[in-house]
């Protein structure tokens, strides 16, 4: 690859790459992100590989893996272009259908568009799904567009003309302003102004200052970053060039988790490719601005999202956080100046550049600009990333782009924000989400995971789960967190165990006060899941404490699985799957379960054929008594 | 234990100290797990006490100071998971492979662990065998998923 020493030939080198594209040649996109690998896209890109050699048609039709376009749920999401008619769940079975249909005959599989549950009317574009049509994807688009291994790719769509724009039209304090101008937050956690940290580390007098991108993505539920790392590593790469730029940095680190090997393959390529094109080292373009950056994986540990650990964590040390006395931006890594923001947010970095804090401010709220990525998870219909203007209301995001809770079950509680943030009733559906609402209603914006639940999800269990979470990952440096987080779990077990007395909400109120006290953001928000869901769902803990029962059915020492005799029609399916062998039956002999030996993994409920709806899940009740021997026979 | 590999790993970084935690993980993906050996030399060429590499060792989830099973299986247990059932994979996973979350089974053939977030949060509940992702698992495929395992 030649390396670009001006910006003349870098636009040179773009036409060059874009003079070679035909818009009109066919090509394969499957997107090729951790989701659908894990739904087998990459047997679907094997399978297409192979059919078009069959068909004689490796020349005349491009095939690329692409990064996650969103959608994760209906993957391997394929798309044909130039028609753009987007494929959903395709396997590899049906690549030869659509090489032969839709390629060759130019004819669509009708079976693999996307049908609306209620209307059963077929989306032939991506455009055209509700999931898609009802985002804002600003960032999230490009990803569609790219195979993120593809340094050309990145070029053909204007890649790294933002800072190029940067080198030779502005001053770091043009960019300082422009960033400062788009009021952008950092989209990691506590929505902190980025051009406050940015300023701060600018104007220390240390000269040597790093820029950092948090990868570490440790929030259960959330993926964005994952999803942007992989699909688009050099918009990543590029935003963080800018910023070093505007900071006077010359060395920058990406932390990535080492749970994301895609991540790390990606943007390590992407690195190289950077170097070898002149993006990355020394002079860049020409411009006598030096920057080299380093990947460094964690090794799972949450706590090092936390950017005084995750600095520690590159110094070579375990991650445990300090008092920010001085702020990072002052004294970060190795006590240098240091900058550190999300991957989402370096991402934006590019885009306010490449088309200015006025385009950027257009989106949002005054408070809250642009747009933001969620992860769309949970009981939900339409699971996967989504980018949403700030301000559009939870219900809009569940409803509209979510499609609503499966299955005919009700809606019960929103969780955003992670372990740091909290659960939001249906009440509140109507709240809009932005940094400041989120956190006036108790919870926060998080990294963007947001995660539904329905009737089923029981609250208590939830914030016993982000607490046994935290206490897993709490690093045990400070008291109130070490100890405040063990009690607080002692006692949210002891309640969904049957075993919860009164008093105990009132004891878990009080110790979320003490480990509020906590050095850093983990401990101090470590109560907020506890605290949010008894605001807004007491009613459930007093449930557990009072009736003994577990109103969503949810608590596993609390529930019970009973066959009911009139209806068990001894089809023998939860006698053949109960891996406890658990289970009594016989042809024509009604079904019971051995409640000694029940573990309560549900299988028999899941397996109960719904026409006859046999197994029931009961909580606060006795188990009825077995049908006797002599009474099991069916007629 | 080759110890000219180990010299090899630390050299591919420069044999700083700062590169600690990257020289252990490049050890542990080789071997699978931290031999102390291994660490014994990490300390002897970066001049870094045993008690730096110990608490770092174990305060990191992905390293391992005990061999490792043949066949690693993780469980996600991130958010998404558990409202969809990761709790009822786990224990399933646990009675097919007879394994607890953390152990390995004696003739060394399965390793179970607990994963806070595979980030495949969409399809949960989400296990990996091997590297190989199985979304939306049920209770009742585990086992045909695990027997494959030689």
């Amino acid at each position: 690859m030649t390396r670009l020493s001006s910006p003349e030939k870098l636009e040179c080198a773009r036409k060059d790459i874009v003079s070679r594209i035909d818009p009109t040649k066919p090509c394969i996109s499957v997107c090729a992100g951790a989701g659908c690998l894990a739904s087998g896209a990459a047997e679907v890109i094997a399978a297409f590989k192979t059919e078009l050699e069959f068909h004689g048609l490796t020349t005349e039709v491009n095939t690329k893996g692409t990064g996650c376009p969103g959608f994760c749920e209906r993957g391997p999401i394929v798309m044909i272009y130039p028609e753009g008619i987007c494929y959903l769940k395709v396997k590899p079975e049906d690549v030869p259908e659509i090489v032969s249909h839709t390629i060759k005959e130019k004819k669509v599989v009708d079976r693999l568009l996307y049908e609306d549950p209620a209307t059963g009317t077929r989306a032939l574009r991506e455009s055209d799904i509700p999931f898609y049509k009802n985002q804002q994807r600003n960032i999230l688009s490009e990803n569609l567009r790219l195979d993120s291994k593809s340094m050309d790719d990145y070029l053909a769509i204007g890649g790294y003309s933002a800072l190029s724009k940067v080198l030779f039209q502005m001053t770091p304090e043009d960019v300082m302003g422009e960033i400062k101008k788009s009021n952008l937050r950092g989209r990691g956690g506590g929505g902190f102004p980025a051009w406050r940290k940015w300023e701060e580390s600018r104007n220390a007098p240390d000269p040597i200052k790093y820029v950092i991108v948090n990868a570490d993505e440790g929030d259960p539920g959330a993926f964005m970053d994952r999803a942007l790392i992989e699909g688009n590593p050099h918009s990543i790469l590029e935003g963080l060039i800018i910023g070093a730029y505007a900071v006077g940095a010359h060395e920058g680190f990406i932390y990535v988790r080492q749970e994301y090997p895609l991540a790390v393959e990606n943007i390590n390529l992407a690195i190289r490719q950077a170097s070898e094109r002149g993006f990355v080292g020394k002079d860049i373009l020409g411009s006598g601005f030096d920057f080299t950056v380093k990947v460094h994986m964690g090794a799972g540990a949450f706590v090092c999202g936390e950017s005084s650990a995750l600095m520690t964590a590159l110094e070579g040390r375990a991650g445990e956080p300090r008092p920010k006395y001085i702020h990072t931006a002052v004294k970060g890594v190795w006590d240098h100046p240091s900058v550190l923001n999300n991957v989402e947010t370096w991402a934006n970095v590019t885009q306010i550049i490449t088309k200015g804090a006025d385009w950027f401010t257009s989106y949002g709220t005054a408070g809250s600009t642009g747009t933001k990525i969620f992860s769309l998870v949970g009981k939900i219909t339409n699971t996967g990333l989504v980018e949403v203007p700030m301000g559009v209301t939870l219900r809009d995001i569940i409803t509209k782009v979510g499609g609503g809770i499966p299955g005919g079950k009700k809606f019960k509680a929103v969780q955003t924000g992670g372990p740091s943030g909290g659960c939001i009733p249906e009440a509140m559906l109507d709240l809009p989400v932005d940094f400041d609402e989120l956190t006036k209603a108790g919870s926060m914006m998080g990294s963007g995971g947001m995660i539904v639940m329905d009737e089923d999800t029981c609250m208590v269990d939830i914030a016993r789960y982000f607490i046994d979470f935290l206490k897993d990952e709490s690093c045990g440096k400070c008291t109130p967190c070490r100890e405040g987080i063990r009690q607080m779990l002692a006692v949210l077990t002891r309640i969904t165990v049957g075993k919860g007395k009164e008093g105990d909400i009132e004891l878990l109120e009080e110790l979320a006060e003490s480990t509020g006290a906590a050095l850093c953001a983990l401990g101090k928000s470590a109560p907020n899941p506890v605290l949010s869901t008894i605001r807004y769902f007491r009613d459930e803990y007093e449930a557990h404490i009072r009736e003994k029962k577990c109103p969503a059915l949810s608590c596993k020492e609390m529930i019970a699985f009973h066959i009911d005799p009139e209806k068990c029609k001894a089809c023998g399916s939860c006698f053949r799957q109960c891996p406890a062998e658990a289970i009594q039956g016989g042809k024509k002999l009604i079904h019971i379960i051995d409640q000694e030996k029940c573990t309560k993994c549900g299988t028999c409920l899941d397996v109960c054929p719904s026409r006859f709806g046999a197994v029931r899940k009961i909580s606060g009740e006795p188990v009825p008594a077995p049908v006797p021997e002599d009474k099991r026979a069916i007629a | 234990m080759d110890i000219s590999r180990i010299d090899q790993i630390i050299d591919k970084h420069d044999g700083e100290a700062s590169s600690l935690i990257q020289i252990l993980l490049d050890i542990q993906s080789e071997h699978n797990w931290l031999p102390k050996e291994a660490l014994k030399r990490v300390c002897e060429r970066l001049q870094v006490p045993m008690s730096r590499i110990t608490h770092i060792a174990t305060f990191y989830k992905a390293f391992s100071l005990v061999p490792k099973g043949r066949h690693q299986v993780h469980v996600c247990m991130g958010t998404a998971c558990h409202v969809r059932g990761a709790q009822r994979v786990l224990d399933t996973v646990q009675e097919v492979t007879g394994v607890k979350s953390g152990e390995t089974d004696s003739d060394l053939k399965f390793s179970v662990e607990t994963v806070n977030c595979l980030g495949c949060c969409a399809l949960g509940p989400v296990m990996e065998v091997d590297g190989k992702h199985h979304g939306n698992i049920a209770p009742s495929q585990i086992a045909s998923v695990l027997n494959n395992c030689e």
